[in-house]
Protein backbone atom coordinates (compact mmCIF):
# COMPACT_ATOMS: atom_id res chain seq x y z
CA UNK A 1 0.00 0.00 0.00
CA UNK A 2 1.47 3.68 -0.97
CA UNK A 3 1.91 5.60 1.80
CA UNK A 4 -0.13 8.29 2.76
CA UNK A 5 1.44 12.06 2.06
CA UNK A 6 4.03 13.37 4.57
CA UNK A 7 7.48 15.52 5.17
CA UNK A 8 8.65 14.77 8.63
CA UNK A 9 10.26 17.85 10.22
CA UNK A 10 13.27 16.40 11.11
CA UNK A 11 15.03 15.62 7.63
CA UNK A 12 16.34 17.84 5.68
CA UNK A 13 15.10 18.74 2.07
CA UNK A 14 16.66 19.30 -1.71
CA UNK A 15 14.10 20.90 -3.92
CA UNK A 16 14.68 17.87 -6.29
CA UNK A 17 12.63 15.71 -3.70
CA UNK A 18 15.04 14.46 -1.93
CA UNK A 19 16.06 13.93 1.86
CA UNK A 20 18.73 13.69 3.85
CA UNK A 21 18.94 12.35 8.03
CA UNK A 22 22.02 13.71 9.19
CA UNK A 23 23.15 11.66 11.88
CA UNK A 24 27.19 12.72 13.15
CA UNK A 25 29.08 13.06 9.93
CA UNK A 26 27.16 10.36 7.84
CA UNK A 27 23.75 10.53 6.30
CA UNK A 28 21.14 8.28 5.13
CA UNK A 29 19.21 9.00 1.58
CA UNK A 30 15.91 8.51 0.07
CA UNK A 31 13.34 10.34 -2.08
CA UNK A 32 10.20 12.30 -0.92
CA UNK A 33 6.61 11.28 -0.74
CA UNK A 34 6.61 13.51 -3.95
CA UNK A 35 8.58 12.55 -5.21
CA UNK A 36 7.57 8.65 -5.51
CA UNK A 37 3.71 9.57 -6.05
CA UNK A 38 4.99 11.26 -8.96
CA UNK A 39 6.65 8.54 -10.47
CA UNK A 40 3.83 5.46 -9.52
CA UNK A 41 4.97 2.41 -8.12
CA UNK A 42 8.23 1.94 -8.52
CA UNK A 43 9.62 -1.08 -10.32
CA UNK A 44 13.52 -0.65 -10.28
CA UNK A 45 16.12 1.02 -8.58
CA UNK A 46 19.47 1.23 -10.07
CA UNK A 47 21.78 2.05 -6.76
CA UNK A 48 25.72 3.39 -6.74
CA UNK A 49 28.27 1.53 -5.81
CA UNK A 50 29.31 0.97 -2.30
CA UNK A 51 32.50 2.68 -2.38
CA UNK A 52 31.43 5.34 -4.95
CA UNK A 53 31.55 9.14 -4.31
CA UNK A 54 28.25 11.30 -4.73
CA UNK A 55 28.37 14.77 -5.14
CA UNK A 56 25.69 17.14 -4.04
CA UNK A 57 23.48 17.76 -6.79
CA UNK A 58 24.52 15.26 -8.98
CA UNK A 59 22.79 11.94 -10.12
CA UNK A 60 23.93 9.44 -7.86
CA UNK A 61 21.58 6.66 -9.40
CA UNK A 62 17.98 6.63 -10.92
CA UNK A 63 14.57 4.76 -10.13
CA UNK A 64 11.79 4.04 -12.56
CA UNK A 65 8.38 3.12 -12.70
CA UNK A 66 6.83 1.49 -15.11
CA UNK A 67 6.82 4.72 -17.46
CA UNK A 68 9.25 6.92 -16.49
CA UNK A 69 12.72 6.83 -15.15
CA UNK A 70 14.11 9.44 -12.53
CA UNK A 71 17.49 10.43 -11.87
CA UNK A 72 17.90 10.05 -8.12
CA UNK A 73 19.98 13.87 -6.88
CA UNK A 74 21.91 13.70 -4.20
CA UNK A 75 21.27 16.66 -1.44
CA UNK A 76 25.08 15.73 -0.13
CA UNK A 77 28.61 15.24 -1.50
CA UNK A 78 30.51 11.91 0.28
CA UNK A 79 31.20 8.03 -0.04
CA UNK A 80 28.69 5.44 -0.50
CA UNK A 81 28.61 3.39 2.48
CA UNK A 82 25.61 1.19 2.02
CA UNK A 83 23.20 0.79 -0.73
CA UNK A 84 19.58 -0.22 0.33
CA UNK A 85 19.67 -3.75 -0.78
CA UNK A 86 15.57 -4.09 0.48
CA UNK A 87 14.78 -1.34 -2.28
CA UNK A 88 16.65 -3.00 -5.09
CA UNK A 89 15.11 -6.35 -4.57
CA UNK A 90 11.34 -4.36 -4.15
CA UNK A 91 11.68 -1.20 -5.29
CA UNK A 92 7.94 -0.38 -3.92
CA UNK A 93 9.25 -0.36 -0.46
CA UNK A 94 9.89 3.51 -1.32
CA UNK A 95 5.92 4.19 -1.99
CA UNK A 96 5.13 2.17 1.00
CA UNK A 97 7.46 3.99 3.35
CA UNK A 98 9.54 6.73 1.81
CA UNK A 99 11.44 7.84 4.89
CA UNK A 100 12.00 4.70 6.61
CA UNK A 101 12.53 1.23 5.26
CA UNK A 102 12.88 2.99 1.59
CA UNK A 103 15.66 4.52 2.46
CA UNK A 104 18.17 4.63 -0.75
CA UNK A 105 21.50 5.10 0.24
CA UNK A 106 23.98 6.15 3.35
CA UNK A 107 26.97 7.76 2.67
CA UNK A 108 30.03 9.79 5.32
CA UNK A 109 29.53 13.24 4.74
CA UNK A 110 32.23 15.27 2.73
CA UNK A 111 31.28 18.77 3.11
CA UNK A 112 29.36 18.63 6.00
CA UNK A 113 28.69 22.47 5.88
CA UNK A 114 26.54 21.66 2.44
CA UNK A 115 23.83 20.80 4.90
CA UNK A 116 23.42 24.46 5.51
CA UNK A 117 22.13 24.80 1.87
CA UNK A 118 19.55 21.97 2.07
CA UNK A 119 16.12 23.16 2.95
CA UNK A 120 13.83 22.67 6.25
CA UNK A 121 10.19 21.23 5.76
CA UNK A 122 8.74 24.11 6.01
CA UNK A 123 10.70 25.41 2.64
CA UNK A 124 10.75 22.10 1.27
CA UNK A 125 6.82 22.60 1.62
CA UNK A 126 6.86 25.93 0.22
CA UNK A 127 8.67 24.16 -3.15
CA UNK A 128 5.81 21.75 -3.47
CA UNK A 129 3.27 24.69 -3.57
CA UNK A 130 5.02 25.89 -6.48
CA UNK A 131 5.47 22.78 -8.20
CA UNK B 1 0.62 26.93 -25.99
CA UNK B 2 -1.36 24.04 -28.02
CA UNK B 3 -5.23 23.31 -27.01
CA UNK B 4 -5.75 19.67 -26.16
CA UNK B 5 -8.89 18.07 -26.88
CA UNK B 6 -11.12 16.48 -24.44
CA UNK B 7 -12.98 13.33 -24.87
CA UNK B 8 -17.52 13.19 -23.79
CA UNK B 9 -15.54 11.54 -20.52
CA UNK B 10 -12.96 13.69 -19.78
CA UNK B 11 -15.08 15.13 -16.57
CA UNK B 12 -15.66 11.50 -15.60
CA UNK B 13 -12.03 10.84 -15.45
CA UNK B 14 -11.18 13.68 -13.66
CA UNK B 15 -13.83 12.99 -10.92
CA UNK B 16 -12.38 9.82 -10.73
CA UNK B 17 -8.88 10.97 -9.54
CA UNK B 18 -7.67 10.21 -12.61
CA UNK B 19 -3.81 11.31 -13.77
CA UNK B 20 -4.55 12.98 -16.97
CA UNK B 21 -1.52 13.45 -19.49
CA UNK B 22 -1.25 14.77 -23.10
CA UNK B 23 -1.71 12.40 -25.73
CA UNK B 24 -1.31 13.10 -29.11
CA UNK B 25 -3.32 16.74 -29.37
CA UNK B 26 -5.73 14.86 -26.67
CA UNK B 27 -5.57 15.26 -22.83
CA UNK B 28 -6.56 11.75 -21.51
CA UNK B 29 -5.95 9.31 -18.13
CA UNK B 30 -2.41 8.02 -18.30
CA UNK B 31 -3.83 6.10 -14.85
CA UNK B 32 -6.59 6.06 -12.15
CA UNK B 33 -5.40 3.75 -9.20
CA UNK B 34 -2.06 2.90 -10.99
CA UNK B 35 -0.65 1.27 -14.24
CA UNK B 36 0.21 -2.23 -12.46
CA UNK B 37 -3.37 -2.91 -10.65
CA UNK B 38 -4.98 -1.69 -13.62
CA UNK B 39 -2.99 -3.74 -15.84
CA UNK B 40 -3.74 -6.71 -13.42
CA UNK B 41 -7.39 -5.94 -13.39
CA UNK B 42 -7.55 -7.14 -17.06
CA UNK B 43 -5.24 -10.11 -16.67
CA UNK B 44 -7.04 -11.08 -14.40
CA UNK B 45 -11.25 -9.97 -14.71
CA UNK B 46 -12.07 -6.59 -16.95
CA UNK B 47 -10.68 -3.11 -17.40
CA UNK B 48 -12.33 -0.37 -19.65
CA UNK B 49 -10.20 1.84 -21.29
CA UNK B 50 -11.75 5.33 -23.16
CA UNK B 51 -10.27 5.60 -26.60
CA UNK B 52 -12.85 8.02 -28.08
CA UNK B 53 -9.43 9.92 -29.41
CA UNK B 54 -8.84 7.73 -31.73
CA UNK B 55 -9.90 8.73 -35.23
CA UNK B 56 -12.77 7.05 -37.01
CA UNK B 57 -13.10 7.29 -40.72
CA UNK B 58 -15.81 6.42 -43.16
CA UNK B 59 -15.48 5.22 -46.97
CA UNK B 60 -18.90 5.17 -48.78
CA UNK B 61 -19.64 4.74 -52.56
CA UNK B 62 -19.61 2.04 -55.32
CA UNK B 63 -15.92 2.42 -55.95
CA UNK B 64 -15.08 2.31 -51.72
CA UNK B 65 -13.71 -0.90 -52.09
CA UNK B 66 -11.48 0.04 -55.05
CA UNK B 67 -9.99 2.83 -52.75
CA UNK B 68 -9.25 0.53 -50.12
CA UNK B 69 -7.98 -2.37 -51.69
CA UNK B 70 -5.61 0.24 -53.95
CA UNK B 71 -4.61 1.86 -50.50
CA UNK B 72 -4.15 -0.73 -47.62
CA UNK B 73 -2.22 -3.88 -47.63
CA UNK B 74 -4.52 -6.56 -46.95
CA UNK B 75 -7.66 -8.17 -48.68
CA UNK B 76 -10.57 -5.93 -49.07
CA UNK B 77 -12.55 -8.78 -50.84
CA UNK B 78 -12.49 -11.09 -47.67
CA UNK B 79 -13.88 -8.67 -45.57
CA UNK B 80 -17.97 -9.83 -45.40
CA UNK B 81 -20.06 -7.07 -43.58
CA UNK B 82 -19.85 -7.84 -40.21
CA UNK B 83 -16.78 -8.68 -40.18
CA UNK B 84 -13.50 -6.64 -39.22
CA UNK B 85 -9.48 -6.59 -40.62
CA UNK B 86 -6.39 -5.24 -39.19
CA UNK B 87 -5.01 -3.86 -41.98
CA UNK B 88 -2.14 -0.96 -43.10
CA UNK B 89 -2.02 2.24 -44.70
CA UNK B 90 1.66 2.00 -46.22
CA UNK B 91 3.60 4.49 -48.67
CA UNK B 92 5.33 3.76 -51.58
CA UNK B 93 8.40 2.62 -49.51
CA UNK B 94 6.14 -0.36 -47.89
CA UNK B 95 6.18 2.09 -44.97
CA UNK B 96 3.16 2.01 -42.54
CA UNK B 97 1.62 5.29 -42.81
CA UNK B 98 -0.68 3.53 -40.03
CA UNK B 99 -2.10 0.57 -38.65
CA UNK B 100 -6.00 0.79 -38.09
CA UNK B 101 -8.59 -1.70 -38.31
CA UNK B 102 -11.37 -1.83 -41.11
CA UNK B 103 -14.74 -2.58 -40.29
CA UNK B 104 -17.19 -3.26 -43.26
CA UNK B 105 -20.63 -1.81 -42.40
CA UNK B 106 -22.87 -3.03 -45.15
CA UNK B 107 -22.44 -3.53 -49.12
CA UNK B 108 -20.54 0.23 -50.16
CA UNK B 109 -19.89 1.18 -46.27
CA UNK B 110 -16.49 1.30 -44.47
CA UNK B 111 -15.18 2.41 -41.06
CA UNK B 112 -11.77 3.03 -40.64
CA UNK B 113 -10.40 3.55 -36.70
CA UNK B 114 -6.86 4.85 -37.10
CA UNK B 115 -4.53 6.15 -34.36
CA UNK B 116 -5.21 9.29 -32.43
CA UNK B 117 -1.75 10.26 -33.52
CA UNK B 118 -2.64 9.54 -36.88
CA UNK B 119 -6.09 10.12 -37.83
CA UNK B 120 -5.73 13.81 -39.81
CA UNK B 121 -2.65 12.27 -41.86
CA UNK B 122 -4.40 8.98 -42.76
CA UNK B 123 -7.85 11.27 -43.67
CA UNK B 124 -5.61 13.55 -46.46
CA UNK B 125 -4.08 10.28 -47.59
CA UNK B 126 -7.07 8.83 -48.40
CA UNK B 127 -8.86 12.05 -49.32
CA UNK B 128 -5.96 12.82 -51.97
CA UNK B 129 -6.47 9.06 -53.16
CA UNK B 130 -10.66 9.66 -53.55
CA UNK B 131 -12.02 7.90 -56.34
CA UNK B 132 -14.90 8.88 -58.52
CA UNK B 133 -17.96 7.48 -56.40
CA UNK B 134 -15.91 7.05 -53.50
CA UNK B 135 -16.69 9.71 -50.31
CA UNK B 136 -13.94 9.98 -47.33
CA UNK B 137 -15.35 11.40 -44.19
CA UNK B 138 -14.00 12.15 -40.91
CA UNK B 139 -16.66 11.21 -38.40
CA UNK B 140 -14.30 10.83 -35.22
CA UNK B 141 -16.29 13.62 -33.42
CA UNK B 142 -19.38 11.84 -33.61
CA UNK B 143 -18.52 8.48 -31.77
CA UNK B 144 -16.82 7.76 -28.35
CA UNK B 145 -15.36 4.41 -28.06
CA UNK B 146 -14.52 2.23 -25.08
CA UNK B 147 -12.54 -0.97 -25.03
CA UNK B 148 -13.67 -3.43 -22.53
CA UNK B 149 -11.07 -6.30 -21.94
CA UNK B 150 -10.29 -9.28 -19.89
CA UNK B 151 -11.28 -12.58 -19.22
CA UNK B 152 -15.14 -11.65 -17.44
CA UNK B 153 -15.43 -8.68 -19.50
CA UNK B 154 -18.37 -10.57 -21.99
CA UNK B 155 -19.70 -11.94 -18.31
CA UNK B 156 -19.67 -8.64 -16.77
CA UNK B 157 -21.60 -6.93 -19.96
CA UNK B 158 -23.61 -9.91 -20.10
CA UNK B 159 -22.52 -10.58 -23.90
CA UNK B 160 -22.25 -14.20 -25.36
CA UNK B 161 -19.21 -14.69 -27.37
CA UNK B 162 -18.32 -14.03 -30.87
CA UNK B 163 -15.51 -14.72 -33.31
CA UNK B 164 -12.47 -12.34 -33.11
CA UNK B 165 -12.59 -9.53 -35.51
CA UNK B 166 -16.42 -9.63 -35.89
CA UNK B 167 -19.00 -6.77 -35.32
CA UNK B 168 -22.87 -6.38 -34.80
CA UNK B 169 -25.10 -3.85 -33.36
CA UNK B 170 -26.03 -4.31 -29.65
CA UNK B 171 -27.91 -2.30 -26.63
CA UNK B 172 -26.22 -1.79 -23.50
CA UNK B 173 -28.03 -0.01 -20.90
CA UNK B 174 -30.40 1.63 -23.17
CA UNK B 175 -27.31 3.17 -25.24
CA UNK B 176 -27.06 1.87 -29.28
CA UNK B 177 -23.69 0.51 -29.14
CA UNK B 178 -21.45 -0.72 -32.14
CA UNK B 179 -19.84 -4.46 -30.37
CA UNK B 180 -16.85 -4.74 -32.10
CA UNK B 181 -14.77 -8.06 -31.13
CA UNK B 182 -11.65 -6.26 -31.23
CA UNK B 183 -8.91 -5.31 -28.57
CA UNK B 184 -5.17 -4.45 -27.86
CA UNK B 185 -4.70 -6.39 -24.82
CA UNK B 186 -4.52 -10.11 -25.78
CA UNK B 187 -7.38 -10.42 -23.42
CA UNK B 188 -11.31 -11.53 -24.61
CA UNK B 189 -12.98 -8.44 -25.37
CA UNK B 190 -15.16 -5.79 -27.45
CA UNK B 191 -14.44 -2.74 -27.95
CA UNK B 192 -17.92 -0.34 -27.89
CA UNK B 193 -18.55 2.38 -30.35
CA UNK B 194 -21.42 4.60 -28.99
CA UNK B 195 -22.80 7.88 -29.89
CA UNK B 196 -20.54 10.71 -28.62
CA UNK B 197 -23.19 12.52 -26.11
CA UNK B 198 -24.19 9.01 -24.81
CA UNK B 199 -20.68 7.62 -23.89
CA UNK B 200 -21.29 8.60 -20.07
CA UNK B 201 -24.45 6.85 -19.92
CA UNK B 202 -22.38 3.34 -21.38
CA UNK B 203 -19.07 4.18 -18.87
CA UNK B 204 -20.91 4.65 -16.11
CA UNK B 205 -23.22 1.61 -17.07
CA UNK B 206 -20.08 -0.34 -17.57
CA UNK B 207 -17.89 0.59 -14.52
CA UNK B 208 -21.22 -0.34 -12.34
CA UNK B 209 -20.97 -3.99 -13.66
CA UNK B 210 -17.55 -3.80 -11.39
CA UNK B 211 -15.20 -3.38 -14.75
CA UNK B 212 -12.00 -1.37 -13.70
CA UNK B 213 -11.14 1.78 -15.40
CA UNK B 214 -7.54 1.92 -16.87
CA UNK B 215 -5.50 4.43 -18.19
CA UNK B 216 -3.30 4.81 -21.48
CA UNK B 217 -0.39 3.59 -18.94
CA UNK B 218 -1.94 0.18 -18.55
CA UNK B 219 -2.59 -0.41 -21.87
CA UNK B 220 0.81 0.59 -22.97
CA UNK B 221 2.01 -2.40 -20.78
CA UNK B 222 -0.93 -4.85 -21.78
CA UNK B 223 -0.12 -4.69 -25.16
CA UNK B 224 3.78 -4.61 -25.30
CA UNK B 225 3.53 -7.77 -22.94
CA UNK B 226 1.62 -9.90 -26.17
CA UNK B 227 4.20 -7.98 -28.96
CA UNK B 228 1.09 -5.67 -30.32
CA UNK B 229 3.32 -3.12 -31.97
CA UNK B 230 1.96 0.81 -31.22
CA UNK B 231 2.54 2.85 -33.94
CA UNK B 232 5.33 5.59 -33.74
CA UNK B 233 7.51 3.47 -31.88
CA UNK B 234 7.64 -0.19 -33.29
CA UNK B 235 6.18 0.66 -36.62
CA UNK B 236 5.90 3.62 -38.86
CA UNK B 237 7.09 5.64 -42.02
CA UNK B 238 10.32 4.25 -42.63
CA UNK B 239 9.97 0.71 -41.70
CA UNK B 240 8.71 -1.56 -44.33
CA UNK B 241 5.84 -3.80 -43.15
CA UNK B 242 7.77 -6.97 -43.98
CA UNK B 243 10.33 -5.97 -41.42
CA UNK B 244 8.10 -4.86 -39.00
CA UNK B 245 6.72 -8.33 -39.13
CA UNK B 246 3.51 -7.26 -40.17
CA UNK B 247 3.84 -9.38 -43.42
CA UNK B 248 0.78 -11.58 -42.42
CA UNK B 249 -1.66 -8.12 -42.86
CA UNK B 250 -0.16 -7.72 -46.09
CA UNK B 251 -2.06 -9.52 -49.03
CA UNK B 252 0.89 -9.10 -51.91
CA UNK B 253 -1.45 -10.80 -54.59
CA UNK B 254 -3.17 -7.74 -54.73
CA UNK B 255 -2.42 -4.30 -55.72
CA UNK B 256 -2.01 -1.12 -53.27
CA UNK B 257 0.47 1.69 -52.40
CA UNK B 258 3.97 -0.04 -52.10
CA UNK B 259 3.31 -3.70 -52.61
CA UNK B 260 6.27 -3.93 -55.29
CA UNK B 261 9.18 -2.62 -52.89
CA UNK B 262 7.45 -5.16 -50.27
CA UNK B 263 7.35 -8.61 -52.86
CA UNK B 264 11.07 -7.20 -53.00
CA UNK B 265 11.73 -7.21 -49.28
CA UNK B 266 9.78 -10.25 -48.63
CA UNK B 267 11.87 -12.08 -51.71
CA UNK B 268 14.99 -11.07 -50.59
CA UNK B 269 14.26 -10.78 -46.55
CA UNK B 270 14.72 -7.43 -44.36
CA UNK B 271 17.90 -6.11 -43.14
CA UNK B 272 16.86 -6.08 -39.86
CA UNK B 273 13.32 -7.56 -37.87
CA UNK B 274 11.35 -6.00 -35.15
CA UNK B 275 11.36 -8.91 -32.42
CA UNK B 276 10.33 -9.01 -28.79
CA UNK B 277 12.88 -10.35 -25.66
CA UNK B 278 12.78 -10.24 -22.13
CA UNK B 279 15.88 -9.19 -20.19
CA UNK B 280 18.04 -11.93 -18.36
CA UNK B 281 19.79 -8.85 -16.13
CA UNK B 282 17.83 -6.71 -13.83
CA UNK B 283 17.11 -3.45 -16.34
CA UNK B 284 14.11 -2.23 -17.79
CA UNK B 285 14.70 -1.09 -21.39
CA UNK B 286 13.31 2.17 -22.96
CA UNK B 287 12.71 3.32 -26.84
CA UNK B 288 15.91 4.71 -28.40
CA UNK B 289 18.21 2.70 -26.40
CA UNK B 290 20.86 1.08 -28.35
CA UNK B 291 21.28 -3.05 -29.25
CA UNK B 292 24.97 -2.97 -29.03
CA UNK B 293 26.08 -4.90 -32.57
CA UNK B 294 23.44 -3.25 -34.24
CA UNK B 295 19.45 -2.30 -33.82
CA UNK B 296 17.28 -0.27 -31.84
CA UNK B 297 14.57 -0.55 -28.89
CA UNK B 298 11.25 0.26 -29.93
CA UNK B 299 9.61 0.06 -26.67
CA UNK B 300 10.33 -1.08 -23.57
CA UNK B 301 8.98 -1.55 -19.95
CA UNK B 302 8.68 -3.80 -16.64
CA UNK B 303 6.24 -6.47 -17.29
CA UNK B 304 3.56 -6.31 -14.46
CA UNK B 305 2.70 -10.23 -15.23
CA UNK B 306 6.33 -11.24 -15.85
CA UNK B 307 7.92 -9.10 -13.24
CA UNK B 308 11.27 -8.44 -15.55
CA UNK B 309 12.26 -5.86 -18.47
CA UNK B 310 10.36 -6.34 -21.81
CA UNK B 311 10.98 -4.73 -24.88
CA UNK B 312 10.87 -4.56 -28.76
CA UNK B 313 13.60 -4.02 -30.71
CA UNK B 314 15.25 -4.00 -34.38
CA UNK B 315 17.77 -6.13 -35.05
CA UNK B 316 19.83 -7.69 -37.48
CA UNK B 317 17.87 -10.16 -39.54
CA UNK B 318 20.77 -12.84 -38.81
CA UNK B 319 20.48 -12.10 -35.04
CA UNK B 320 17.09 -12.34 -34.89
CA UNK B 321 16.41 -15.96 -33.96
CA UNK B 322 14.28 -16.76 -30.84
CA UNK B 323 16.50 -17.35 -28.16
CA UNK B 324 19.35 -15.31 -29.56
CA UNK B 325 21.02 -12.99 -26.80
CA UNK B 326 21.02 -9.44 -27.16
CA UNK B 327 22.70 -6.58 -25.09
CA UNK B 328 20.73 -3.37 -24.70
CA UNK B 329 22.74 -0.21 -23.75
CA UNK B 330 20.98 0.81 -20.78
CA UNK B 331 22.32 4.51 -20.29
CA UNK B 332 26.01 3.88 -20.42
CA UNK B 333 25.50 0.05 -19.03
CA UNK B 334 25.33 -3.12 -21.03
CA UNK B 335 22.47 -5.17 -20.09
CA UNK B 336 21.17 -8.44 -21.41
CA UNK B 337 18.40 -9.76 -22.95
CA UNK B 338 17.69 -12.83 -24.72
CA UNK B 339 14.83 -12.67 -28.38
CA UNK B 340 11.81 -14.12 -28.09
CA UNK B 341 8.78 -15.66 -29.68
CA UNK B 342 5.27 -13.63 -29.99
CA UNK B 343 3.82 -13.34 -27.54
CA UNK B 344 6.47 -12.52 -24.36
CA UNK B 345 3.25 -13.47 -21.72
CA UNK B 346 0.99 -16.20 -22.64
CA UNK B 347 -2.03 -16.94 -19.92
CA UNK B 348 -1.21 -20.07 -17.33
CA UNK B 349 -4.13 -22.83 -18.75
Amino acid sequence: MAASESYPDELLYHSEHDWARIDGDEAVLGVTWFAQDALGELVHYEPPDVGSTVSKDASYGEVESVKAVSDLISPLSGEVLAVNQKVVDAPETVNEDPYGDGWLIRIRMSSPGERDQLLSVDEYRKVLENA
Amino acid sequence: MQTLRRTPLYDRHVALGARMVPFAGWEMPVQYEGVIPEHKAVRADAGVFDVSHMGELEVEGPTARDLLQATLSNDVDKLEPGVAQYTLVTNESGGIVDDVILYRLDGHRYLIVANASNAAAVLDWLKERELRGSDVRDVSDDYALLAVQGPRSLERLGLERAKPFTWAMGELHGVEVMVNRTGYTGEEGVELACMADEAGVLWDAILQRGVVPCGLGARDTLRLEVCYPLHGNDIGPDRDAIASGLGWACALDTEFTGVDRLRAVKAEGPEQRLVPFVMTEKAIPRQGMAVVGGGEVTSGTMSPMLEVGIGMAYVPSAAAKAGTELVIDVRGKERRGVIEKKPLYKKEH
